[in-house]
């Protein structure tokens, strides 16, 4: 039966994310955008608590540990599980501030890459720990399938040599989930992934980025030189399949991509929320059946925008729905993705626009929130990556094809 | 310039004849006198005006049973759970119009087009798929025991998928139907309702849209007035789907001291003219336009009770229903591009090997795919009894700004091809844009 609402077993989930967004990030919010590279020491205690929901519940918590899919769990009829709650959760924190909910200890991606992938034994083994991910390269972007990072095998360990950067939380992070190629001559079939220690002396920190938007999350870069990890290290498979190629390493993205879509739902709702009491101040109110251009051009505006939104909003919330009921959803994943990541984009410059001065200013969070979005727009895959993506399933084309 | 020297001119331009008007265009007298867009007017309506006719004869209405109350379809209960999959029923039901779309309705969509008319076999086989009965209460040989938005969206969003035209000429009686099934009282539902469960189903429109710029549902200039217990209604209706086919109308009018209500109108009611009206698009739904001149109505007339609640809402169901016949036909768009993109070579390759075009056609899946989540739940909010102006109105937004877009880029893709006739997306460009203009003419 289409309902498209949010289930009534997840609102409390929401509520309780929504008071965390509120009563922790929001005040805070500033402080650690002016305070670049400066740890958000509040949000120690709110991650214990966060850990403690994990623990408490099959639902799913508000960050990337509940991304894992059970195949045990193919049950007759629809389901509403993990995906849904955890898409849920990250909306509303991210309402609260994105830079803060990418600095919470414990629920990086490197975190849900583990979630993922990694066997019972690594799950034992690495459970409990703050992982960042390292995918990223100077020379190597959006194209990963090209990164220079080598893994070797010698004896027990694989040596990793390698540079890497744009890693989110890698100062803060207990292990870094880095991204190497076996053997660069077989492509991208080659390419694994590492769980590092962050103590490890191989894995050296070269620096802290200064960005654009969200500054509460340190974002670093890395030299591996002779870095050596345990041959347990490795997630997944070690044999290079040629014929799977890059699918079991890139699967991971299609759990992710809801993720980050739900982060621009996040912080775009928080400007159109604000912006709808400011508008209200300045005697401005949206009717709803009174045709758009019937209304002043800011209510129209105003409505474009939300329109967008929702319309992104849902995208999200179907992929992570397909996601519970185990059916394939790269294509609604990428879709998702790639509506929410513009959207977040126009929706927040629009509010600062809408807004004026008080938008622009630093004395409201809606300047910040549009310098925060942008990043949703790049991050776990591009606009045009996702498009891609879009583009060869609908088309049915190979990435050979159509590149 | 006064009117009557306008009307003279082309009053004597219908007299003349074309050669003399013909004449008249070229001279350069108009632009000297500065009255050639006046006259060009005038022109316009005295010709249409000669096509003036009456509203067709209405069959007697006549109430077989006497309900002491009336009979109200049950709003639906919620799981609790986010869900996208229609239900079996919508399911079965899906898919007969899907391939009635296809296999009837698609191949008969350009020359309706031409024609400006569905074929009647066609809109008889539309009710045969029950189409106009959604919204009409057991009680009165309805079928669906619930109320029924999600269900006429998914059929909507099908029968669209084959042509929009042809899809508002189906669904336009089942607009009036539903209208009086939801706010109807005993003695209008008793009346007008068993012969949309029937086998001969009244054409039939809900009538609001009005012709002018920046229209307004909610400041309609079509009045009525009260006199005695009577209602007297003044006005001009536009774009009603099959107009001088109709037998019934529901008529949106600013009614004394109530504000814009609806009111139920025989179409042998005196007073009621029609005119073609056609358009860009839609141009298979026969669209016209509804005269009213001291139409005179019983008191039962209003409909609803005159309720503005009832009225909003009206409204915003019908933004739904084109939201839904929106998204079906964004999504022939799709499916027809796709394999002519693949197809198409320039180059030496696939046109669909370029970004520029793969893109595009990424652009119309998503956007398609959004529209249709936001009108679903726009309209299973209606179905629960939930508040859904705001889902209505973001639907009717995605409609009208991603609809136009798709309808472009469809036409875009296929280039040279996609502007002439031998491809259906030049109609789709046309139809596309209506989700935006029209108001009323279906009802979830």
């Amino acid at each position: 039966m289409i309902d498209l609402e949010i289930p009534k077993k997840f609102r409390p989930l929401v509520a309780q994310a929504n008071q965390v967004a509120t009563e922790v990030f929001r005040p805070i919010s500033r402080k650690y955008d002016l305070a670049e590279h400066e740890y958000p020491k509040e949000l120690d205690m709110l991650a214990s608590l966060i850990d403690g929901m994990n623990e408490g519940s099959d639902i799913g918590g508000a960050g990337a540990t509940g991304v894992r899919r059970d195949e045990s769990d193919k049950g007759e009829g629809n389901r509403n599980g993990s995906n849904l709650a955890t898409v849920l959760g990250v909306i509303e924190l991210c309402w609260g501030d994105v830079g803060l909910l990418l600095s919470m200890p414990r629920q990086g991606l490197g975190n849900s890459a583990i979630a993922s992938v990694a066997t019972e034994e690594q799950l034992e083994r690495y459970g409990g720990k703050w992982a960042a991910m390292a995918i990223t390269e100077p020379e190597a972007g959006s194209d990963s399938a090209s990164i220079r990072t080598t893994a070797e095998l010698d004896g027990d360990e694989y040596v990793l040599n390698g540079e890497k950067i744009y890693v989110t939380s890698g100062e803060r992070a207990d292990l870094v989930v880095v991204w190497a190629s076996l053997d660069r001559s077989q492509g991208r079939a080659a390419i694994k992934s590492f769980i590092v220690e962050r103590s490890n002396p191989g894995l050296k920190l070269d620096r802290l980025e200064h960005k654009l938007g969200i500054r509460a999350s340190d974002t670093a870069a890395f030299i591996l030189e002779d870095c050596r990890v345990p041959k347990e290290a490795l997630l997944g498979s070690p044999d290079i399949d040629v014929k799977q190629g890059f699918g079991g390493a890139m699967q991971t993205f299609d759990n992710t991509r809801p993720l980050v879509a739900a982060m621009a739902i996040g912080v775009a709702r928080a400007s159109l929320d604000e912006t709808r009491l400011r508008l209200a101040e300045a005697g401005i109110e949206i009717d709803y059946t009174r045709p758009a251009l019937a209304q002043p051009a800011a209510a129209a505006r105003f409505l474009a925008m939300e329109s967008d939104y929702e319309a992104a909003r849902l995208l999200t919330l179907h992929a992570a729905w397909m996601a519970d009921n185990s059916r394939p959803n790269s294509l609604q994943a990428s879709m998702a993705k790639a509506k929410a990541g513009r959207t977040a984009v126009d929706v927040t410059l629009g509010c600062v626009e809408l807004c004026g001065s008080v938008g622009y200013g630093e004395s409201e969070l809606l300047e910040k929130w549009s310098r925060d979005a942008k990043i949703l727009d790049i991050f776990e895959g591009t606009q045009q990556i996702q498009l891609l993506i879009v583009a060869r399933q609908l088309l049915g084309k190979s990435s050979a094809e159509l590149r | 310039m006064n009117a009557t020297t306008d009307k003279g001119l082309a009053e004597r331009g219908m007299g003349f004849g074309l050669r003399a008007i013909s004449r008249l265009a070229g001279s350069d007298v108009l632009d000297r006198l500065g009255i050639r867009r006046q006259v060009e007017r005038a022109l316009y309506q005295g010709a249409k005006n000669g096509f003036r006719s009456a509203t067709a004869a209405s069959r007697t209405f006549k109430a077989a049973q006497k309900l002491t109350k009336p009979a109200r379809q049950a709003h639906g209960k919620s799981s609790g759970l986010f869900d996208v999959t229609p239900d079996d029923e919508q399911q079965m039901l899906q898919e007969a119009v899907r391939g009635f779309a296809a296999d009837q309705v698609r191949p008969a969509a350009q020359a309706a087009d031409a024609a400006c008319a569905t074929p009647p076999e066609l809109l008889a086989q539309a009710n045969e798929l029950g189409v106009s009965m959604l919204g009409i209460p057991e009680e009165l040989g309805g079928v669906m025991h619930e109320q029924s938005a999600v269900t006429a969206v998914l059929i909507g969003e099908a029968l669209a998928h084959g042509d929009m035209g042809i899809a508002y000429a189906a669904l336009a009686p089942g607009a009036v139907a539903t209208a009086i099934g939801h706010w109807g009282d005993a003695d209008q539902e008793a009346t007008y309702l068993p012969p949309f469960a029937g086998e001969d189903v009244p054409a039939a429109a809900l009538a609001l849209l009005e012709p002018r710029p920046l229209f307004d549902p909610l400041a309609l200039e079509t009045k009525a007035r009260r006199d005695g217990g009577d209602w007297v209604l003044d006005g001009v209706k536009s774009l009603v789907a099959r107009a001088a086919d109709c037998e019934l109308f529901v008529v949106a009018a600013q009614a004394d001291g109530l504000g814009p209500a609806l009111f139920v109108v025989e179409s042998s009611t005196k007073g009621l003219a029609v005119e073609p009206e056609p358009a860009m698009g839609l141009r298979a739904a026969a669209t016209g336009r509804l005269v009213l001149e001291g139409v005179r109505l019983g008191g039962g007339a209003l409909l609803g009770g005159g309720d503005p609640a009832v009225y909003r809402e009206c409204v915003d169901r019908g933004r739904i229903g084109w939201a839904a016949l929106a998204t079906g036909t964004a999504q022939a768009v799709l499916d027809y591009a796709i394999p002519y993109v693949n197809e198409r070579t320039a180059f030496g390759e696939p046109i669909s090997n370029r970004q520029a075009v793969a893109f595009a056609v990424s652009d119309i899946g998503i956007e398609t795919d959004g529209l249709r989540l936001a009108t679903y739940r726009a309209a299973s909010r209606a179905d629960r009894g939930s508040d859904f102006a705001r889902e209505a109105a973001i639907a009717r937004r995605l409609a009208t700004d991603h609809g136009m877009r798709i309808g472009s880029d469809g036409v875009q893709l296929l280039g040279g091809h996609g502007y002439i006739k031998e491809h259906p997306v030049e109609r789709w460009y046309r139809d596309l844009r209506a989700a935006g203009v029209l108001e009323g003419g279906l009802l979830v």
